[in-house]
């Protein structure tokens, strides 16, 4: 792949990016705007003001402005960086975002990684010995594991590994009385495994799944039966044939699940009680902070937009099949 | 004569069946106990307090125990599943609507073409999650905001799949041969297209109703919507999260699995189905 061809590729990336999140904050702000929550109400918290003082908040936040010059107005402000101030926080919502995306993408990022690799292993190993006791077992678990919440999967180990054997606290990022910089590594350690574990544990269905039933199919193809009458077998045989096939594809697989990885870490976040950005958008939709909301929306766009272009690139950049012919459509 | 196979007269149960007969008596077996739940969660009445018996381990008169009230947990996860399954009935009929109408709008021209896939593209763009928790904050929350945010969410697979297969059918002769006619686009996307995706309709709803209805639990979980006094699935969980640490493991375990369940047995249904109206493998 040359200079020039790259070049083409970003620059086509880039330009769905810039399209892709103008419509997202048009879109985003348009349902927050046409829902039934009233800026003023929510800022002043159900206190008591006169008449007077309500029409200056009026026009402060400007809940008389026609749609289309408040939409201009928080495009360009969301140009200049300034996604406006969290109601729940009263900071920042921009400094609010970054303090809770660190803390959610580590347990992400781990719990991304773990998936991955014990998914395919699991895939792999269920694929070489069809229809054995262990490939249906990986069966089973992973037909019930995507049948069941991810929540509810969560308060199960909650229930087992903190509550009966109390071998990790029950939730919190860090402990109570302690504030997040000062806790030890431990601390912030001992309260990211469990999170960290249902996400695993959930995330791992369809990965595996994917890798068993093309492994199986990888196995039943022509060129692995001539490598058998060739004499190669067992391992070996899955090594050189098998798992070059279908790595790419699981890669791919697993950087396109960033969508459902944000989903997961929204709802364990909030069985754990982990301070990170999934609870901080339950609580910004529950007392209609929209500022804080928005700015969620957006950066988990951007998000999933990075876990779509690491796909491609994967594809692009390894596979050499796709190196030769054109990309984009 | 084709030959059958030996298999066929084997013996399954109580008679020999074959392989289609099988996959109908199972798909008719699971809706029969998703409907029985479905009807028997509408009936259930006001469930009986009774502070006596409050906490109690499941025992063979409460199967599942009973919750801090006293109330029996197997009822109320019945009508909790009941009221999952109507909002998951809804929210399904709207998604189908939606991408109906967008699979065969996006058979007009190349424009509307490109504006269903941007439309997709933009809902698949945000986290599921918080797509629906925007939609329900839009309509105001409460049962109806759940609805709406779950119904008008489910539809992009749905609708990729439609226009995928729309996009195949428009290269037939016979579309062609409608369009130099002068038929209306709308008269070929109702007579030409629609009666040849019905069967990937009925898979996609199927298959729709288990997301929907987890969504639906989880947006609850969450907080959105119902309120603590209509015991939707999602409620009871939250609600058994304040009793985790006391120990009382059956009112969070109980309710989850029977959820579980019905969404395989959705599954379940879906993938039967599937494999009846495919001629492929529907003569196995």
């Amino acid at each position: 792949m040359n200079k020039n061809q790259i070049l083409k590729f970003f620059g086509y990336k880039l330009i769905r990016f810039i399209i892709l999140m103008v419509a997202v904050a048009i879109f985003s702000f348009i349902l927050l705007d046409l829902s039934p929550i009233d800026p003023v109400s929510t800022y002043l918290k159900g206190a008591a003001v006169s008449e007077a003082q309500r029409t200056i908040l009026e026009g402060y936040f400007g809940t008389n402005v026609p749609l289309p010059t408040k939409i201009f107005n928080w495009l360009m402000d969301l140009v200049q960086g300034n996604l406006g101030t969290s109601l729940i926080y009263r900071a920042p919502v921009l400094d609010v975002i970054i303090d809770k995306f660190t803390a959610s993408i580590v347990l992400m990022a781990l719990s991304w990684l773990l998936s991955g690799l014990i998914g395919f292993a699991l895939g792999v190993v269920a694929g070489k010995n069809k229809g054995s006791l262990i490939d249906k077992a990986v069966k089973v678990y992973c037909y019930a594991i995507q049948s069941a919440p991810s929540f509810w999967v969560g308060m199960l180990i909650l229930m087992v590994f903190a509550v009966y054997l109390k071998w990790f606290p029950i939730g919190f990022g860090v402990p109570i009385g302690v504030s997040s910089t000062d806790a030890t590594f431990a601390e912030w350690a001992s309260r990211l495994v469990l999170p960290t574990l249902t996400l695993s544990l959930v995330g791992l269905a369809p990965i595996a799944m994917y890798t068993r039933n093309e492994l199986i199919q990888v196995l039943s193809s022509d060129y692995v039966l001539f490598a058998k009458s060739r004499g190669e077998k067992g391992w070996d045989l899955v090594k050189n044939h098998g798992i070059r096939n279908i790595l790419l594809p699981a890669i791919t697989l697993q950087f396109l699940s960033f969508s459902e990885l944000f989903g997961g870490a929204v709802l364990v976040e909030q069985v754990f009680s982990y301070p990170g950005i999934g609870q901080t958008a339950v609580a910004a939709g529950l007392q209609s902070d929209v500022p804080l909301f928005l700015g969620i929306v957006l950066f988990s766009a951007v998000f999933v937009f990075v876990g779509n272009l690491l796909a491609d690139i994967s594809y692009y950049l390894i596979d050499p099949r796709i190196k030769e012919s054109e990309f984009g459509d | 004569m084709i030959k059958k196979k030996a298999d066929d007269k084997k013996q399954w149960f109580l008679y020999p069946a074959n392989l289609r007969t099988k996959t109908i008596v199972i798909i008719a077996l699971s809706s029969l106990v998703i409907v029985s739940i479905f009807i028997s969660g509408y009936f259930i009445p006001d469930i009986p307090t009774s502070f006596v018996n409050a906490n109690q381990m499941p025992s063979l008169e409460h199967i599942f125990g009973t919750d801090w009230m006293g109330r029996d947990m197997f009822q109320r996860t019945i009508a909790g599943l009941g009221l999952s399954l109507m909002v998951g009935f809804i929210a399904s009929a709207v998604s189908t609507l939606i991408s109906i109408i967008l699979g065969l709008f996006s058979s007009f021209n190349k424009f509307a073409d490109e504006l269903v896939a941007g439309i997709i593209d933009l809902f698949g763009s945000i986290p599921h999650i918080l797509l629906i928790i925007l939609v329900s904050v839009m309509f105001g929350g409460g049962v109806f905001g759940v609805v709406m945010g779950v119904g008008l969410t489910h539809w992009t697979p749905l609708a990729r799949v439609l226009r995928s297969e729309v996009k195949e059918i428009k290269t037939k002769e016979y579309v062609h041969l409608a369009e130099n006619l002068g038929k209306s686009r709308v008269w070929i996307a109702t007579k030409h297209i629609l009666p040849l995706v019905v069967s990937q309709i009925i898979v996609g709803v199927i298959l729709m109703f288990p997301h929907a209805i987890m969504h639906e639990a989880a947006i609850t979980f969450l907080g959105f919507g119902l309120p603590p006094h209509e015991p939707a699935i999602g409620v009871i969980l939250s609600e058994s999260m304040h009793y985790l640490s006391s120990g009382y493991w059956w009112l969070a375990f109980y309710p989850g699995m029977s959820l579980l369940i019905v969404v395989l047995l959705f599954d379940f249904i879906g993938e039967n189905v599937e494999k009846l109206l495919n001629p492929e493998t529907a003569q196995e």
